[in-house]
């Protein structure tokens, strides 16, 4: 994935996602569409890409919807900046984002997306077998992290 | 007709999704599979795995026998005029590109392929190759404001005298139905090669080759209740035995040399390898399965269901539909207001509703209505108006949801 112009590193800096804020959310949701309500609200928080950036080489292959993933290093950790055009996906990589934005490489490389996912409730959504691209954007961001 | 007695034949749809029962809407994606297509494909394995054509012993005999008795039904279900014009594939994706393989040396460069804009990926690239190998040009036959075929646009191709036209039976991704008949009879008049790709028609509509005069006729087990790896090859036989085989190697030969081979008669003429026996053994419980079945009972329910299905759908509001017409058969594609497909297939997916979500492998036709893709339901004949009603009551509460 080759990119030849990146959005702004404030842009990267300006995500902020707490993990302690949004977790709660996700274990007190008590079914499924309070789950996926929560994770809308979460798709609707994070920041639009710019259309400038909505380009192919951006774009994560083995999603149904599109999605765009940007990926900065900054004093040693790993920033992302993604969106797609789908509302749940755009969450759901909220969600992706939440545990990897602003970690290292050893932290990234040590978290298990797919005991995370489980653990809010999402199983089966970060697998291969899914059209949502969540896998190939979990893979992108591993990739970023090495 | 016992309607419950028929659906219990598909032990796929007695399950539950996280809590949910099983709303299976995804037929022209892949059918269910009825037991008796499960056990013939599982006696085959436990009582005569052998290869076939090769009978020096019993169990290769009965293979073989079992084997080619499929070849008999498939040429009586569609009416072929003789078994030799049955070309056992993978499916609907090999037989298209047997055909635009096997005629690479019959067109020239600047001859042109008609296409319908409904075709889905399997009925485009395959021509498009062959226009890359030979210089030929592609054209596709433009869609009316019901995306039907429309037929004034394409008397005027026509006119340009095509040498092959590729259309649909129905359609892949609405589900329209095309008037094969008339639309092939008017190829001939000058003189085309027909090749009607029948994946979305076969479990729905009788179907008779000689009737629709079309020069290829193709289509998939798996769509019509059979196992997935198997589908069909009609071709008539003159023009059949002038392909130049895409494949070669074992079982299509009758002689080889090092100087030379020569190729066998049809139908092993085109049919390399080891075969998928066990599922061509499915296919043809499959289509008994199919022959038992009251058709046009069936048919009239799948049309009613549809239709209910379409009217459901409008009374909910904020849904488009595409291409619904009165004759669709199997299929309703929609959107729900402006949200995106996989939002609305996602959510549904989370109360058991099996829908297929996005381009339906039909992106020029996505293109041509402006869309990035769209949700389909489909149906068959398991589908119950439980199910419609499950599914508007879960697309009730995804617009609930999203909007």
């Amino acid at each position: 994935m080759s990119q030849v112009s990146q959005p702004s590193q404030e842009t990267f800096l300006a995500l902020k996602l707490d993990s302690s804020e949004i977790l709660p959310l996700f274990e007190q949701a008590s079914n499924w569409q309070e789950r996926y309500r929560q994770i809308m609200l979460l798709g609707k928080a994070l920041p639009k890409l710019d259309e400038a950036f909505r380009v192919e080489s951006a774009q994560v292959r083995g999603c149904e919807s599109s999605a765009w993933l940007y990926h900065s290093v900054i004093e040693d950790k790993h920033y992302f900046v993604a969106d797609s055009d789908a509302r749940i996906v755009k969450g759901l990589i909220g969600l992706l984002l939440t545990a990897c934005q602003g970690k290292t490489s050893a932290e990234i490389a040590r978290f298990d997306i797919e005991g995370y996912f489980d653990m809010l409730g999402l199983t089966g959504q970060l697998s291969p077998s899914r059209t949502n691209g969540l896998f190939a954007l979990a893979k992108a961001i591993k990739a970023f992290s090495v | 007709m016992d309607f419950h007695h028929l659906r219990a034949q598909f032990p796929t749809l007695e399950q539950t999704l996280a809590g949910y029962p099983l709303c299976y809407l995804d037929t022209a994606a892949t059918s269910q599979k009825p037991k008796q297509v499960l056990n013939a494909m599982a006696r085959y394995y436990e009582n005569d795995n052998a290869n076939v054509h090769r009978a020096a012993h019993q169990l290769s005999s009965r293979a073989t026998s079992n084997y080619e008795t499929v070849r008999d039904k498939v040429c009586h279900f569609i009416k072929a005029k003789q078994r030799e014009e049955i070309i056992f594939t993978h499916g609907t994706t090999e037989s298209i590109n047997l055909v635009a393989y096997g005629l690479t040396g019959q067109i020239k460069s600047g001859d042109l392929i008609l296409i319908d804009t409904a075709a889905h990926h399997a009925n485009i690239v395959p021509w498009q190759e062959l226009a890359k190998r030979t210089g030929a040009i592609i054209k596709p036959i433009p869609l009316d404001s019901e995306c039907r075929l429309d037929e004034t646009a394409y008397e005027h191709l026509l006119q340009e005298n095509p040498f092959i036209v590729a259309l649909s039976h129905v359609s892949n991704a609405l589900g329209t139905l095309n008037p094969v008949n008339r639309l092939v009879a008017l190829a001939k008049q000058v003189g085309a090669i027909t090749l009607v790709d029948g994946a979305q028609a076969i479990a729905h509509l009788d179907v008779d080759v000689q009737a629709i005069g079309c020069d290829f006729y193709v289509f998939s087990g798996h769509k019509m209740y059979g196992p997935t790896g198997v589908g069909v090859l009609y071709g008539r036989f003159d023009i059949l035995d002038s392909l130049m085989p895409l494949m070669t190697g074992g079982e299509m030969i009758k002689t080889v040399s090092f100087e030379a081979t020569e190729f066998n008669q049809l139908p092993n003429r085109l049919e390399p390898g080891t075969p998928p026996i066990a599922e061509v053994i499915g296919l043809g419980a499959a289509i008994d399965f199919l022959s038992a079945l009251p058709r046009e009972v069936i048919a009239k329910q799948e049309a009613e269901l549809l239709s209910y299905l379409q009217t459901q759908l409008k009374q909910l509001g904020d849904i488009t539909l595409y291409g619904a017409n009165t004759s669709n058969i199997g299929a309703v594609a929609f959107n729900l207001a402006d949200e995106h497909h996989q939002d609305v297939g996602i959510l549904l997916d989370q109360q058991g509703i099996a829908v297929r979500c996005g381009h339906h492998c039909a992106m020029p036709l996505m293109q041509s209505l402006g869309l990035k893709g769209c949700c389909r339901a489909s149906l068959g004949v398991y589908t119950s108006k439980e199910d419609i009603d499950r599914f508007i009551e879960a697309m009730a509460s995804v617009k609930e949801m999203l909007l």
